[in-house]
C-alpha cells in the first residue's frame, strides 16, 4: 500500500510499474528534434478526419492502442482508462477511447492532465482495483486555438510569451507486473493563484504552482534538487522556466543545473518559431516517450516529472478572473 | 502558509514577471506595419486611380475598390494565406479594410463545421460584430449631435 | 506623388495600431472597434475628410475610414431626411462594404476549409 508522507505526498512501498509508454504525434511535432522518440506522427494533422476535435479523438485512440499493442496486450486486459483533453467536457478523450469499451474515468487538470492521470492510476493499481491501467492525455492545436482564441484563419500576431499548443497524445500503461521503470511516489498539487491574467503567458501563471509543488516534494521526501538527474516540467516555456528557477533560487534551492522543460525540448524554437515553447496536455504526455527511452536505457536512474496546468476557461478569462496553476508531481526511478 | 512556501504578493509577482518576459519587437514590428499597411493603401490608390480615368464619381470609385480590397482578403484568408501575411505585418494587415473582411472571413471558414446556421451564421460576426454595433452606436451619436449643431 | 502621400498615411495609421497591439495587449478586435469609433467621431468633426483629399486611399482604406464613411452617411442622411436620418444614415453608407464581406465570407466558407497556421 502507498504511505502518505509528509503533508502532500504518498510513497509507494510496492512502486507502480510503467509497463510501455506510447505517444502519436502531429506535423510540427515530427519537423522537431524530438521526432525519433515519438512511435507515430502524421502527415496532415486532419488524420483522416473531417474536422480537428475529430483528428484529436484519433490521436488518443492511436496512442491508447499502440500502449496495449507494445505492452503486448490486448484491450481486454485494461482494467480501467484513464484521460483527459483541452476540449470542452473533455470531448476527446471520451471520442477517442470509446471503442476500447473499457472502464473510464475522464479526467481534467488543463496541461497536468497526463500528471493527474499518472497519479490516479498508480493509485488505482496500488490500491489493487486492477492489473493494467492506461493514462493518457492529448491536445491539438487547432482544436486549441478554435476553443481558447480566434479562429486559425485571423491573422494576427501572437505575443513572444505566448506558446504553441501540441498536437498529439500520449498514454502510459501502467501495471502490477513488474518492469524496469517504476514510479515510487507522488506529491500532488494545490492551485496556486499569484494574479496572472494574461491568457498569452500562461508560463507566469503556472511557474508559482510548479515551485509549490516542487517545495512540498523537497520537505516531504527530505530531498534536494541535485537528488534527481533530471526534473521535467510539463510546458512552462522559457518564460515559465526562468520564473521557477527564479522562485526556487529564494528559497534556497537551486534548480538551474538539471531542469528541464518538456515545452522547451519539443519544438526548435529559433527554426520552428514558437516564441516560448509548447504546450498543452499532449506536451508532456509525448515528451513522456523520450523520458520513459531514457529511464529505460539507464541514462537517467531517478527523476520528477511535473506536468504543468493552467487553470481557467474562456469565460473566466473574459470576465478578467485570475488564470490559476496547478501542477503535480510524479517520482519516478529506474530499478537497480 | 509556512515559511517555505511561494509567500509573494501577487504585485511583487506581476513585477518579476514583467521582468522576465521577453517584450515584443515593436521597432521591428512597426516597421513591418508601416510597409506593408502602405504598400495595401497604394494598391488602393491604384485601382482609385484607374476607375477614375473611367470617370467614376469618387463616391462609387471608393465603394469599388473598398469591395474589391475586401473579396481579395477574403480570398486570401480562404487560402490560408492571410494568416500568413498576419503574422508578418501585424496591424499592417489588420487596420486596413482587408484585415475587417479577414476578420469576417475567418470564423465563417473556421465555424462552418458546426452547421450552417448556429455555426457559420451565428458566429460570422464573432471578431467583427463589435466593429459593426459599436460603429454603428457611434454613427447615430454624430448624427443626432449633427440635427442639433449643423 | 499620391502613391506616396497614400503610403506614408495609410502607414502611419497601421504603426499606429501596432504600438496599440504591442504595447497595451489590446487584442485585433478591440483595436478595429476603437479605430472605427475614433474613425467615426473624426469623420463627424470633419477632419477625416481633409486627410482624405490630403492622402486619398491613405485615408480611406484603413479602418477609421470606414468610420468616417459612417459618419459622413449619417450627416448627409440628417441633411436630407433630418433627424431620422441619424438612424438610417450609418448603415445606408456602409452597405456597400458590409454586404461585401457576407458575401465573400460565405463565399469563401462554402469553398475553403480550415487551414492549420
Amino acid at each position: 500500500m502507498a504511505e502518505k508522507t509528509g503533508l502532500y505526498s504518498v510513497k509507494f512501498k510496492n512502486p507502480v510499474n510503467i509497463k510501455a509508454v506510447s505517444s502519436v504525434v502531429g506535423t510540427k511535432e515530427a519537423e522537431g528534434p524530438l521526432r525519433d522518440f515519438f512511435d507515430i506522427y502524421v502527415n496532415d494533422n486532419l488524420y483522416g478526419e473531417k474536422t480537428w476535435e475529430k483528428a484529436e479523438a484519433k490521436f488518443v485512440k492511436k496512442a491508447v492502442g499502440e500502449v496495449v499493442k507494445k505492452a503486448a496486450l490486448t484491450p481486454k486486459n485494461i482494467d480501467y482508462i484513464l484521460a483527459g483533453d483541452l476540449q470542452n467536457q473533455s470531448a476527446a478523450s471520451c471520442y477517442g477511447v470509446k471503442d476500447f469499451s473499457r472502464p473510464f474515468f475522464g479526467l481534467y487538470g488543463a496541461c497536468s492532465t497526463f500528471g493527474e492521470s499518472l497519479a490516479l492510476g498508480s493509485a488505482l493499481i496500488d490500491g489493487g482495483w486492477g492489473e493494467n491501467t492506461v493514462c493518457g492525455a492529448s491536445s491539438h492545436f487547432c482544436a486549441a486555438e478554435k476553443q481558447f482564441r480566434f479562429p486559425l484563419e485571423l491573422g494576427n500576431q501572437r505575443p513572444q510569451t505566448s506558446t504553441w499548443t501540441v498536437t498529439g497524445a500520449g498514454a502510459a500503461l501502467l501495471s502490477k507486473e513488474e518492469s524496469p521503470v517504476v514510479i515510487t511516489g507522488i506529491t500532488t498539487g494545490r492551485i496556486v493563484d499569484l494574479g496572472i491574467t494574461d491568457a498569452n503567458n500562461m508560463g507566469a501563471a503556472m511557474a508559482p504552482a510548479a515551485a509549490d509543488v516542487l517545495l512540498n516534494h523537497f520537505k516531504d521526501f527530505g530531498s534536494k534538487p541535485s537528488d534527481y538527474d533530471k526534473i521535467f516540467t510539463g510546458d512552462l516555456g522559457t518564460v515559465g522556466q526562468e520564473l521557477l528557477i527564479n522562485l526556487l533560487n529564494e528559497k534556497g534551492y537551486d534548480l538551474s543545473p538539471n531542469h528541464s522543460d518538456c515545452g522547451i525540448l519539443i519544438y526548435d524554437g529559433k527554426k520552428q518559431d514558437t516564441h516560448s515553447g509548447g504546450s498543452g496536455c499532449a506536451c508532456s504526455a509525448a515528451v513522456f516517450s523520450m523520458i520513459f527511452k531514457k529511464l529505460l536505457d539507464g541514462e537517467y536512474k531517478k527523476i520528477l516529472f511535473i506536468p504543468t496546468g493552467a487553470l481557467m476557461s474562456p469565460t473566466t478569462v473574459m470576465q478578467g478572473e485570475n488564470i490559476m496553476g496547478i501542477c503535480h508531481l510524479i517520482k519516478i526511478e529506474r530499478r537497480a | 502558509m509556512g515559511k517555505r512556501d511561494i509567500n509573494k504578493s501577487n504585485d511583487e509577482y506581476a513585477g518579476l514577471v514583467k521582468e522576465t518576459s521577453p517584450n515584443s519587437p515593436v521597432v521591428k514590428n512597426c516597421f513591418r506595419a508601416f510597409v506593408s499597411g502602405g504598400i495595401i493603401c497604394c494598391i488602393g490608390q491604384f485601382l482609385l486611380n484607374v476607375f477614375s480615368s473611367f470617370g467614376m464619381t469618387a463616391e462609387s470609385r471608393n465603394t469599388l475598390v473598398s469591395v474589391i480590397l475586401i473579396g481579395a482578403a477574403s480570398l486570401l484568408t480562404g487560402l490560408g494565406w492571410y494568416s500568413k501575411i498576419g503574422k508578418l505585418c501585424g496591424a499592417g494587415s489588420i487596420v486596413p479594410i482587408t484585415g475587417f473582411s479577414n476578420s469576417v472571413t475567418a470564423p465563417a471558414v473556421e465555424f462552418k463545421k458546426e452547421g450552417f446556421v448556429l455555426g457559420l451564421g451565428a458566429k460570422i460576426f464573432i471578431v467583427a460584430g463589435p466593429v459593426i454595433l459599436y460603429g454603428t452606436l457611434t454613427s447615430i451619436l454624430v448624427g443626432i449631435i449633427y440635427y442639433f449643431v449643423r | 506623388m499620391d502613391y506616396l502621400k497614400a503610403f506614408a498615411v495609410g502607414g502611419a495609421i497601421c504603426v499606429i495600431g501596432q504600438i496599440l497591439i504591442d504595447k497595451t495587449r489590446l487584442t485585433s478586435a478591440r483595436i478595429l472597434v476603437v479605430f472605427v469609433v475614433a474613425g467615426c467621431i473624426f469623420g463627424g468633426l470633419g477632419w477625416n475628410d481633409r486627410l482624405a483629399d490630403f492622402a486619398g486611399a491613405g485615408a480611406t482604406i484603413p479602418l477609421p475610414g470606414f468610420g468616417n464613411t459612417l459618419a459622413k452617411g449619417v450627416k448627409a442622411e440628417v441633411d436630407s431626411r433630418g433627424f431620422s436620418g441619424a438612424l438610417t444614415g450609418g448603415l445606408k453608407s456602409a452597405s456597400a462594404g458590409l454586404t461585401a464581406a457576407m458575401v465573400f465570407a460565405f463565399l469563401s466558407a462554402l469553398i475553403f476549409n480550415p487551414k492549420e497556421k
